[in-house]
């Protein structure tokens, strides 16, 4: 075996190669363009921090920070709200609903479409006039007058918002409901017994224990919600109107690279939504890390007092305090 | 009475199922049906009959704009991703797994480190090193990149970790078998169920890519399918509502036809993945 350790280096060397040349190289290239001034052509002009200087003054790319938050955060609020709902309802087990897998694929197919394809799809749908949703809206009496959907800031938020949530709802759905099925039926089976009612499972038993996949479904979505590009650049006309309510960071970047020929300025762009990137996914993971730690801090404190109530030799009262 | 209670209880849940499943899917049933209908009847109202103006729309369409070019090239560079990223993770994952040659963890954490590094941080360098190298307006930077693919190494690295047994290699070896050889015969014929999982996630992903061809590519004969969405809003095309649902639904149906085949494989892969993850 030690004599064909070597050959090790064959297997991986492919992956390395273009690894380095083709992912390594240009993270490390564009670093460096964040300290140019780059049109594309001839050669970058080095000029120091002016690029970084520029940004933390620079007005719409605070727009297209707030608006990439504000789109995704109430995409997020609701989608999980959602899938929060549907796996409660599928996990009690005094309602035994049918169908989870048919349902299961139906909520997830939306997510599964290519999202250009999605947005022009929708780009048409919510045409003020002549878009689907609002004669449908209209006709069952939902709304009087049609929704200038792409037209006003707040509502074109809201439909990318809208048309995310639609997106991903079904997914987030499918990761909670792994999550639900790792928890022991006996937690709920000894709630039915105890005689708690579906709320007190669902906060006291679901919510606690499914923590952990919470994180994992707010990161992974923080992550992807932040580098948003195809339905604001598709949806519209792909400089982010109406009034630049669409300007999300990726688009911005986009539109200084490949529209406007500022390589450098776009290349800083792309480092500050990376710093952006990190630093929140660590403010997330560190929160809810804490929040674990104290409660186990609490259950240790808990334990003590029993210990001590037991030496103390009334452990009844307290013991049942616990349980 | 408490049974009557449930009853409704359960039957106003079914409901709500109901009306969210139809939520997800009427969006593609609208399209579907508008794809047969004539633009001033699409700007009358809706309708949930479909029309008669299916063959009209497709000709008017592709007077301007051959979608199933497009349809080619998604499929050119989504097979070619798909076979490049499966086969050479899987060389990659073996030669993590089975040999231990030096620097070997310190590279596989610099590979984890980097699969957390958002793909927009290189793209203007990667548009650049293309540009340098004449990759532009070809298939290259859509495919070749797809050599490396961290996520897929790391899978298929924690599949062989548990399912590959040392006795075998060395009963090959025994036999007289080259590494190469053990490779393709023992090794990747187990890794297979795994490597498929990757493939249908892979395949989705680059079907389903826009900036980065949307970036590298510039001839619209070599468009790909999501970039022909956005080209074809900016058409004739988009003055004939009809032809431009068709357009759409051209590139969505078969995406929902495979999840029709594939979906319990797909939903089932998501799971374990989040567990896991």
């Amino acid at each position: 075996m030690k004599r064909l350790d070597h050959k090790g280096y064959y297997f991986i060397a492919p992956f390395f190669v273009i690894f380095l040349v083709f992912n390594i190289y240009p993270v490390l290239l564009t670093f460096y363009y964040t300290f140019t001034h780059y049109e594309g052509y001839g050669k970058p002009e080095f000029i120091g921090l002016a690029n970084y200087a520029r940004i933390l003054t620079d007005s719409y790319f605070l727009e297209a920070f707030v608006n990439t938050w504000k789109i995704w955060g109430l995409n997020f609020a609701l989608q999980l709200g959602i899938a929060l709902f549907l796996a409660a309802l599928f996990s009690d087990l005094r309602f035994r609903i049918k169908g989870l897998g048919f349902f299961r694929a139906v909520f997830y197919l939306p997510n599964l479409i290519t999202i250009s394809s999605v947005a022009i799809l929708f780009s048409i749908m919510l045409d003020w006039q002549y878009g689907s949703i609002n004669q449908f809206l209209m006709k069952i009496g939902l709304i009087a007058e049609p929704i200038n959907w792409l037209n006003s800031p707040f509502a074109s938020q809201a439909s990318v918002s809208l048309i995310l949530t639609w997106m991903w709802f079904g997914y987030t759905f499918i990761v909670l409901m792994a999550g639900v099925s790792g928890i022991s039926k006996e937690y709920y089976e000894a709630a039915l017994i105890d005689g708690a009612n579906r709320i007190q499972t669902f906060f006291y038993i679901t919510l606690p224990l499914l923590k952990p996949i919470m994180l994992y479904v707010l990161i992974t979505s923080l992550i992807g919600g932040l580098q948003l590009f195809d339905l604001p650049m598709l949806l519209t006309d792909g400089l982010g109107s109406p009034d630049g309510a669409l300007n999300t960071m990726v688009l911005y970047l986009y539109n200084q690279a490949f529209r406007y020929n500022n390589y450098g300025y776009a290349a800083t762009i792309a480092y500050m939504l990376f710093l952006i990137t990190v630093v929140f996914s660590a403010i997330t993971f560190k929160s809810m890390y804490r929040e674990a730690k104290g409660e186990k801090a609490a259950a240790k404190e808990e334990k003590r007092k029993i210990k001590a109530a037991k030496k103390r030799g009334n452990t009844n009262a307290q013991g049942k305090k616990v349980a | 009475m408490h049974k009557e209670k449930k009853l409704l209880n359960k039957t106003l849940i079914y409901i709500l199922l109901t009306v969210l499943a139809i939520v997800s899917f009427i969006p593609f049933y609208m399209m579907i049906i508008n794809a047969t209908r004539e633009t001033k009847d699409i700007i009358m109202g809706f309708t949930f009959i479909p029309g008669t103006e299916l063959v009209e729309n497709y000709k008017n369409m592709m007077s301007y704009v051959n979608i199933w070019a497009g349809f080619k090239n998604s499929l050119i560079v989504s097979v070619t991703v798909t076979i490049l990223s499966g086969y050479f993770s899987a060389l990659t994952a073996f030669g993590f797994a089975v040999y231990n040659f030096k620097g070997k963890n310190q590279l596989f954490i610099f590979m984890l480190l980097m699969m957390m590094v958002p793909g927009q941080l290189g793209l203007i360098g990667f548009y650049e090193l293309n540009k340098a190298l004449g990759f532009l307006d070809t298939f290259i930077p859509l495919i070749v990149p797809a050599i490396a693919s961290p996520f897929v190494v790391f899978f298929l690295k924690q599949y062989l970790s548990s399912t590959l047994h040392p006795s075998l290699l060395e009963a090959a070896r025994i036999d007289g078998a080259g590494e190469l050889k053990i490779f393709h015969t023992i090794a990747l014929p187990i890794m297979m169920p795994a490597v498929a999982t990757m493939s249908i996630f892979t395949f989705i992903g680059s079907w389903n890519n826009y900036i980065l061809p949307l970036v590298v590519i510039f001839s619209p004969e070599k468009y790909t399918l999501p970039v022909l969405m956005g080209f074809l809003k900016g058409s004739q095309v988009a003055q004939n509502l009809g032809s431009l649902y068709l357009g759409i639904a051209i590139s969505v149906v078969p995406i929902m036809i495979a999840f029709l085949f594939f979906s319990k494989y797909i939903i089932t892969s998501i799971s374990a993945g989040s567990v896991k993850g």
